[in-house]
């Protein structure tokens, strides 16, 4: 079977918009698959954009900022910072005696802010009930698909210090 | 009303063909929330397999389109 059609004699406007009802049955099908072609072909475009984001993307540089000092927050206590900009809100909080969590404070949802709940112990999202693990910011329960990105915190002489982010894509 | 059974069949046809398309675009478009997510999550390693499966059902939805297009001119012109 060949693959393309014939070169037809028709014009075009008289093969598109045909006067009988049996070929408009073929015209409208064959329209419709051709929408659906070009859904196929936006769809392969994301996919390309991503491949070029993912090829294309330099790690960015993380400052190195002071975030609390150690006695500031007490067990079981938060503090709100922002990292690595002043728009990317973030979340500490202090899990134990010398033991520090910190991550990104929007859900990987819809981009809500989370907060820490102390008797579950784990970070809540009020949106849409999403839960995370305070131990990693994998996904306990809800809509949210991602892990929350984690700041990396360290401590250096008495303070701690947010140094870089892990799992954050984009 | 006398129904030619070639066009019959060729609507039939097109018809199977619509509904592999469907099915195909519903994987593509999972594929893409799934590469997204993955890349937003950090893992950039899905991104290349992501689109080239992309690619191959593309390929196949625009051949499932020119078998469309053929039928439909073979029909009608006969």
């Amino acid at each position: 079977m060949k693959l393309f059609r014939r070169p037809s004699s028709t014009p075009l406007w008289q093969d598109e918009f045909s006067v009988f009802t049996a070929d408009e049955r073929y015209v409208n099908r064959r329209q419709f698959t051709k929408f659906l072609t070009l859904t196929s072909l936006a769809m392969l475009a994301g996919n390309l954009w991503i491949l070029a984001r993912s090829l294309f993307r330099r790690e960015p540089a993380y400052p190195a900022q002071t975030v609390a000092t150690l006695d500031e927050v007490p067990v079981g206590g938060v503090k709100l910072f922002a990292y690595p900009a002043a728009n990317d809100p973030c979340i500490l909080v202090r899990t134990g005696a010398n033991t520090y969590a910190a991550y990104s404070q929007k859900c990987t949802h819809l981009s809500c802010a989370v907060y820490y709940a102390k008797e579950q112990n784990r970070l809540e999202c009020p949106c849409h009930q999403g839960y995370f693990s305070i131990a990693d910011g994998s996904v306990l329960q809800g809509p949210p698909q991602r892990a929350l990105p984690r700041v990396i915190i360290e401590q250096t002489d008495g303070r701690l210090v947010a140094v870089r982010m892990e799992g954050e894509g984009a | 009303m006398n129904i030619d059974p070639r066009q019959t069949r060729g609507l039939t046809a097109i018809d199977g063909a619509m509904v592999l398309m469907i099915v195909l675009l519903i994987v593509q478009i999972w594929l893409l929330s799934a590469t997204l997510e993955s890349y937003l999550g950090g893992h950039r390693e899905a991104a290349l397999p992501g689109a080239i499966i992309s690619a191959i059902l593309f390929l196949a939805c625009l051949g499932l389109y020119l078998f469309v297009d053929r039928v439909d001119a073979d029909v009608r012109r006969g």
